[in-house]
């Protein structure tokens, strides 16, 4: 499709529009990119202190990796899914915060949506590395499954460009793409096992029975994406071992359709963006 | 260079006027249509090349589709119907320093830039040092461009978007930027950009820089293409369809004018004999009849000449050349004397005016006022509109002169 051969022929855009992004990102700020890192330790601060200390949500031990530290437990869900918010929440605005460039110079529209992904894709390594180091520290193996974890990261991070291109069409339509999508992903949080383990979600489940036929809500939760990932990056990063097949297939398909729906959306919309601006 | 630099083929644009968009998701629900709108062409099925190595200009009105022309040779819009093929590397400058980021220094930002634009680091690399030159913002490269004057920040623009060296440059009234010594900066590197030989598409209200950039022009009207030739011819064409007082007399001459002076006839004359042939090279003397309706001072009589493609070759009045006319009343007769009329052979038109001592109120302005042929004369030379007479002599003689 165009949209990949655009991406490629310009790469070297791709890579100025990134370092755009994030140079200027925190420029004029004191802390400069390690804003990067100070927001998820706030957040693992404050869900650490309301989820473990005052409502007492329990995982299970990491096994076989024996850890035991709810925080570390939060972040291997935690980063993932801030990156995923992160993509959607810049990549929807991408065209619409650079019309005046739309409009006045030709190049592949695609690299906007992309170089944000990348940009974020930056800062969440940085927060990877930290958090992989720390769990070395507290006594995980997260070193031997690395490799693994690059990829995983490989694959959420196209997932989230396949959807974020979608929503940055959208958004140049329907304005309101924005402001919806702040409470979905409010919504989506909190349906996803970052702030407490999936295992509380199937007890619930099996108590009420199917809902459909055979369907229960378990097997709808199992549904969302961002619930996979977290299962993975847990497997890998907490539990040190290897994540379940079907997780796998699940995050591959998931990938593999937004990324075909995202460049077909973008590339029937690309060339009317300067008019629908 | 073969082939034409760009070939518009039936090129059709449409655009929506929206009477009631929905830009919101509750106006969608509301009305359960998208949206309420009307069609129209902005081109309509407008089709020429543009031969390589020459410079083009697109006239119009405002609103007459030349803009919309551009940007879709410049593939930010995309045709309705028909194709526009390019042949070459293009680069368009529709706005300079699109995509600045004004946090990043101006080194990061030709940078950025440059890539938006279509070069390759490398090449940025190497032609880092004459983008910043020609800028003349060699001092705050370094400093963020948010801190640049509006003028630095032009140059900037400019400066990385004309080092992107393309074959086929397209420029959109950019050229009234930046102050009078920059803008001389640019004419410069748009002259250097003809002589080698690039292809130039302009558009401008600017008709004078039409006649004298541009080699060929097209004039659009209402989305469709209503001329297209040597640029002079297109500008006067578009010049005259512009006076909403112009009319043809009787006798077939094309005038316009307020009509308190007029001017009945031109002749030429050889030896105090009116001609219809002229040698080349040779005296002649154009004479203006013209009558007063009432008395007027101090006005200006002009005479000029076209050749029979539409190229204008010459012009002459008399407040400029000197010779005043304190008032006319009545009829009277001027004449221009010519010693030495130094045009190729070929056919001529004389167009004749009187205006007021401000050249602003024309009286009356006659296009075809006379035509004449020049004849071959004692000079020969090989082509072009005039003749100079040039001379040949050897200087050195290494070879075997």
């Amino acid at each position: 499709m165009s949209v990949f051969t655009d991406l490629v022929s310009s790469r070297e855009l791709l890579s100025n529009l990134t370092s755009r992004e994030v140079k200027g990102k925190y420029k004029r700020t004191l802390l400069g990119q390690l804003w990067s890192l100070i927001n998820p330790l706030a957040q693992m601060l404050i869900f650490t202190a309301v989820f473990s200390f005052v409502i007492r949500v329990q995982p299970d031990k990491g096994s076989p990796s024996g850890l035991d530290v709810f925080a570390l437990w939060l972040m291997c869900g935690l980063l993932p899914w801030n990156f995923f918010a992160n993509v959607l929440g810049g990549g929807m605005g991408s065209l619409v915060s650079s019309e005046n460039l739309i409009k006045k110079v030709y190049f592949p529209r695609v690299v906007l949506p992309v170089s944000n992904a990348a940009s974020i894709v930056v800062t969440w390594l940085g927060e990877m590395v930290v958090l992989i180091v720390a769990l070395a520290i507290f006594g995980g193996q997260p070193w031997k499954w690395l490799p693994l974890v690059v990829v995983v990261m490989a694959v959420e991070a196209v997932f989230a460009t396949g959807v974020s291109l979608t929503l940055s069409i959208a958004n140049v339509y329907f304005r309101d793409v924005q402001y919806l999508i702040g409470i979905v992903l409010q919504a989506w949080f909190y349906l996803t096992p970052i702030v407490y383990p999936p295992h509380l979600v199937q007890t619930q489940s099996d108590k009420f029975g199917p809902l459909v036929g055979n369907v229960t809500a378990w097997d709808i939760y199992q549904l969302n994406p961002l619930t996979q990932f977290a299962d993975v990056f847990r497997k890998l990063l907490y539990d040190n071992t290897w994540p379940s097949l079907s997780s796998i297939i699940a995050i591959v398909c998931w990938t593999v359709a937004a990324v075909v729906i995202g460049a077909w959306v973008f590339a029937r919309n690309e060339k009317r963006l300067a008019e629908a601006l | 260079m073969n082939g034409p630099a760009i070939e518009v083929d039936h090129l059709a644009k449409r655009f929506r006027v929206y009477h009631e968009r929905n830009q919101t998701l509750k106006a969608a629900f509301m009305r359960r249509r998208r949206a309420l709108y009307e069609e129209f062409w902005a081109l309509d099925d407008v089709s020429f090349d543009i031969p390589a190595g020459t410079s083009f200009g697109l006239v119009g009105d405002n609103g007459s589709g030349k803009s919309t022309l551009l940007k879709t040779l410049a593939k930010i819009l995309f045709p309705d119907r028909g194709a526009v093929r390019v042949n070459g590397r293009m680069a368009a400058l529709l706005e300079v320093g699109s995509g600045f980021h004004p946090e990043l220094s101006g080194r990061d930002n030709v940078y950025l830039n440059g890539s938006i634009l279509g070069m390759s680091r490398a090449e940025i690399d190497r032609k880092f040092d004459d983008i910043v030159q020609f800028s003349g913002v060699e001092p705050f490269i370094d400093q963020p461009v948010k801190n640049y004057s509006s003028g630095m920040y032009v140059r900037l623009g400019f400066s990385v978007a004309i080092h992107v060296d393309p074959e086929i440059l397209l420029v959109d009234e950019v050229l009234s930027v930046g102050d009078a010594a920059f803008q001389q900066q640019c004419a410069e590197k748009f002259a250097q950009f003809r002589r080698d030989g690039r292809t130039v598409v302009v558009v401008t209200h600017d008709m004078s820089a039409v006649r004298t950039m541009c080699d060929h022009a097209a004039w659009l009207s209402h989305g469709k293409l209503v001329e297209l030739g040597p640029a002079a011819l297109v500008v006067e064409r578009y010049r005259d369809a512009t006076r909403s007082d112009q009319y043809v007399d009787p006798e077939g001459h094309v005038r316009w004018g307020s009509g308190e002076a007029v001017v009945d006839r031109v002749e030429l004359l050889h030896d105090d004999r009116p001609v219809a042939d002229v040698a080349a090279g040779g005296d002649v003397t154009i004479r203006l009849h013209y009558t007063a309706k009432e008395p007027i001072d101090h006005p200006v009589f002009g005479l000029a000449i076209e050749a029979a493609d539409g190229a204008y070759l010459w012009a002459n009045n008399t407040r400029d050349t000197g010779f005043a006319i304190p008032r006319i009343d009545g009829s009277g007769v001027v004449e221009c004397r010519v010693p030495r009329l130094a045009f190729q052979p070929g056919g001529y038109t004389v167009l004749a005016s009187v205006v007021d001592s401000s050249t602003t109120r024309v009286f009356d302005y006659v296009r075809n006022a006379a035509d004449f042929r020049v004849v071959q004369g004692s000079v020969t030379e090989s082509g072009g509109y005039v003749q100079l007479d040039g001379a040949w002599r050897a200087v050195s003689s290494d070879g075997v002169l």
